[in-house]
């Protein structure tokens, strides 16, 4: 046929080339993917990324670790808070420092918080773009529900910069438990919903049950991380692993698939989502009513706002950390949390002065985007984009 | 024809064709304030009462764009086809029955353009042409996802429209024609599904031929590009498919056919199915002032809740895949289409004997 063709008219059959991306509906981000296909088919997918690259390690080496607290809200804007704590954990164990204990809750229910916000957004993007629209909306209510809880106590709804090096910018509102439990009490029914307007459905079923699939071991020595990582049935889940905030005191389960499909990623995602849930639960109650947030030395945090229009002490601890910003000794350290789309690192080397000397991110959504070329080839279009979606990835990290 | 018959006709095209075009912001300003309803927000209520001139307000924003005509088009197709889109599902109209018909002395005006005697074959024909306008805008603009658009599309609507064809059929074998009239014809069909079986239950073809119903049902989503099966202008994919390249009025030309398909479609559900402008428990055609109006009521009611079915499945349902489209059209519908009829036969020939 091809050499008939060939003789006949001089035309030679050859795959057409097509670009998703960067800026196209379906890339909610921008970063392209180039697609050879043969028909409907998938033969080679070529991944491009950067477009948007913003050097935030560069940029880190001449702010001062305070600084660069807001850059990380925009790496993950969809889970700014998991991003802010991650960061602060780090420079908080090159420091050697702990905070109070009310800190430490604060801040995993806000990780928690953040979770369900991105997740509640992954699912409803994934299933937008497999064409169920409606579940998008429903998901963006329940996001800005939790959007209310974030700027009650943290000022911002999208991107907060809320803890700081040693403590949070300011105390929680009084009423803080009640209203995440009562989010918490929605999570449940939304989730019930869901599944209820997906998982019943044969279309559902039939585009997500066996798409993407890559050999487990494969998904591992790519990297993948979170939830992606445990619908491949590989139980990883930083917060087990290697406890940090107050996770060890809280008892939750890590849902896992064996599949590694797309529908294993939306339910693990579902089943995280009830997790967290119980993990707000149980973190109100155990959460300290009152105490400190902040750790007791003015060099690391900021004096009381009252207090540095008062005092000389303060005014100069106020000047000093503003100016000079933190002293943090020589060393390097490495320090990872689970966010809602993995394993998300900060290494940072200090050679004693305020500004990092090199600062490495190890964004999930990079690790997890590395495979996609795998999951899509030999698939169809539309199988792509419910990969791409079920990935979800976040520019702003991917790129930094 | 007399000449009374003929300036009749003429009120009834110009009319019909005003409707319909009146249809498309209807079903739009339905579709909009339905969606919100149904994903729990408000919509767009700024725009007079209750939104209703929203649409309005689209058609006029989008009349006085500049019209762009990219200089990769192939010019003539690229204008051709937006009409095409258009006039296709209009044209198909002339045969719809929406209405019985009202006496005035021996003059008859039936709610009918056309009383064709294969008003069912005319309607499969226009009803095949369908696709042409999508491969022209897809081929047209010549742009790859518009030319994969293109492609789809017509595959799709050749599967569909076999099932479809064969639905139709069934109906037509089902249909009575023993007093002489053709049972091709559109008024036929409805009038057949007039009255009731044993004096409560409906003489509807949806109940003498659920399968043919189905099939149908499926068939028409396809054949009009909406979810489950909108692969032709599927925007996570294609972007916007074989709209695009297209801005401004040959833009909202798309956009109107689109929504005139879907108001032909919800129609002849309507005739063929669900007793077209007939009532079961009254006579709606007998020729009185008062039972005319009441049929087109009627078949305005009906043609709504399909409409609304339409938006209902729309933004509920997840999108198939290509794949499982072609599956589900030619190993299930068809298949099934051809054991209707085959069925149909047997139970007519039994009943007859």
């Amino acid at each position: 046929m091809k050499t008939q063709l060939k003789k006949a008219d001089g035309l030679e059959p050859r795959p057409m080339v097509i670009n998703l991306g960067p800026s196209h509906p379906s890339m909610h981000n921008t970063l392209r993917v180039i697609a050879e296909l043969d028909g409907e088919i998938i033969r080679k997918a070529d991944l491009e990324i950067g477009y948007l690259h913003c050097g935030f390690e560069k940029i880190a080496e001449s702010k001062t670790y305070h600084q660069f607290i807001a850059f990380t809200d925009r790496m993950g804007y969809t889970s700014a808070l998991c991003n802010n704590i991650g960061y602060v954990l780090a420079v908080e164990k090159l420091l050697g420092i702990d905070v109070p204990e009310r800190c430490k809750w604060i801040r995993v229910i806000l990780a928690e918080l953040a979770r369900l916000s991105d997740h509640v957004m992954s699912i409803g993007l994934m299933a937008m773009d497999i064409g169920a629209f409606t579940v998008m909306l429903y998901g963006f209510i329940e996001r800005e529900l939790i959007y209310d809880v974030f700027e009650a106590s943290t000022g911002g709804r999208m991107t907060m910069s809320y803890p700081r090096i040693g403590g949070l910018v300011k105390d929680v509102p009084k009423d803080f438990g009640e209203r995440v439990l009562k989010f918490a009490d929605r999570v449940d029914p939304f989730c019930s919903e869901v599944e209820e307007l997906l998982e019943n459905n044969r279309i559902w079923n039939e585009r997500t049950r066996g798409v993407g699939v890559i050999p487990r071991e494969e998904a591992v020595n790519w990297g993948i991380t979170g939830p992606l990582l445990r619908a491949f049935g590989v139980n990883y889940d930083i917060r087990k692993v290697n406890p940090y905030l107050t996770y060890d005191q809280i008892d939750f389960e890590v849902p896992l698939r064996p599949e590694g499909d797309v529908f294993a990623r939306y339910k693990v995602k579902m089943a995280e989502m009830r997790q967290s849930a119980r993990i707000l639960r149980q973190a109100v109650e155990k959460m300290p009513k009152s105490g400190p947030i902040n750790i007791d030395d003015h060099g690391i945090i900021l004096p009381p706002k009252d207090g540095m229009k008062g005092s000389i002490e303060s005014l100069i601890h106020h000047f000093k950390l503003i100016i000079d910003g933190i002293k943090i000794p020589a060393g390097e350290s490495y320090f990872c949390t689970e966010t809602p789309n993995g394993e998300l690192g900060f290494y940072i080397v200090s050679d004693g002065g305020r500004h990092p000397v090199r600062m490495r991110v190890r964004p999930p959504t990079f690790y997890n985007l590395q495979p996609f070329p795998r999951m899509v080839e030999g698939g169809f279009i539309s199988d792509s984009i419910a990969v791409m979606a079920s990935l979800n990835i976040a520019a702003g990290e991917l790129d930094r | 024809m007399s000449t009374l018959e003929i300036i009749v006709t003429c009120i009834k095209v110009l009319a019909v064709f005003t409707a319909l075009q009146m249809a498309v912001p209807v079903l739009v300003i339905m579709e909009r304030r339905g969606v919100s309803f149904i994903q729990d927000r408000v919509g767009p209520d700024r725009c007079g009462p209750f939104g209703l001139l929203q649409p309005f307000a689209d058609a006029a924003k989008l009349v006085f764009k500049e019209d762009i005509t990219p200089r990769h088009v192939d010019k003539l197709l690229y204008f051709l086809a937006p009409a095409f889109c258009l006039i296709v599902p209009t044209v198909a109209f002339a045969v719809v029955p929406f209405g019985s018909g009202i006496r005035i002395g021996d003059f008859t005006l039936s709610f009918q353009i056309a009383d064709f005697r294969v008003g069912v074959l005319y309607l499969l024909a226009i009803l095949s042409m369908s696709s042409f306008g999508v491969v022209c805008a897809g081929w047209a603009q010549n742009n790859k996802y518009g030319t994969l658009s293109a492609l789809r599309g017509v595959a799709q609507s050749v599967s569909y429209e076999i099932a479809m064809c064969l639905a139709v059929v069934a109906v037509v074998m089902s249909t009575n024609s023993d007093s002489g009239v053709s049972s091709t014809a559109m008024s036929t069909i409805v009038a057949d599904q007039g009255g009731t079986y044993l004096g409560f239950f409906p003489k509807w073809n949806v109940f003498t031929q659920p399968i043919a119903f189905f099939i149908f049902l499926a068939a028409m989503y396809a054949e009009t590009n909406r979810t489950p099966f909108d692969f032709v202008e599927c925007e996570q994919e294609l972007v916007a498919g074989y709209m695009t390249e297209y801005g401004s009025m040959k833009f909202s030309m798309l956009f109107m056919g689109e929504y005139i398909a879907m108001a032909l479609q919800s129609a002849l559900l309507v005739t063929f199915f669900l007793g077209g402008w007939t009532l079961p428990w009254v006579d709606l055609g007998d020729g009185s002032i008062a039972g005319g109006i009441a049929s087109v009521i009627v078949f305005l009611v009906k043609w709504f809740a399909v409409a609304w079915l339409y938006i209902w499945v729309r933004w509920t349902l997840p999108r198939l895949r290509y794949d499982k489209l072609m599956d589900l059209g030619w190993k299930a519908l068809v298949p099934l289409a051809l054991i209707n009829i085959v069925a149909t036969a047997f139970v007519g020939v039994w009943l007859r004997s």
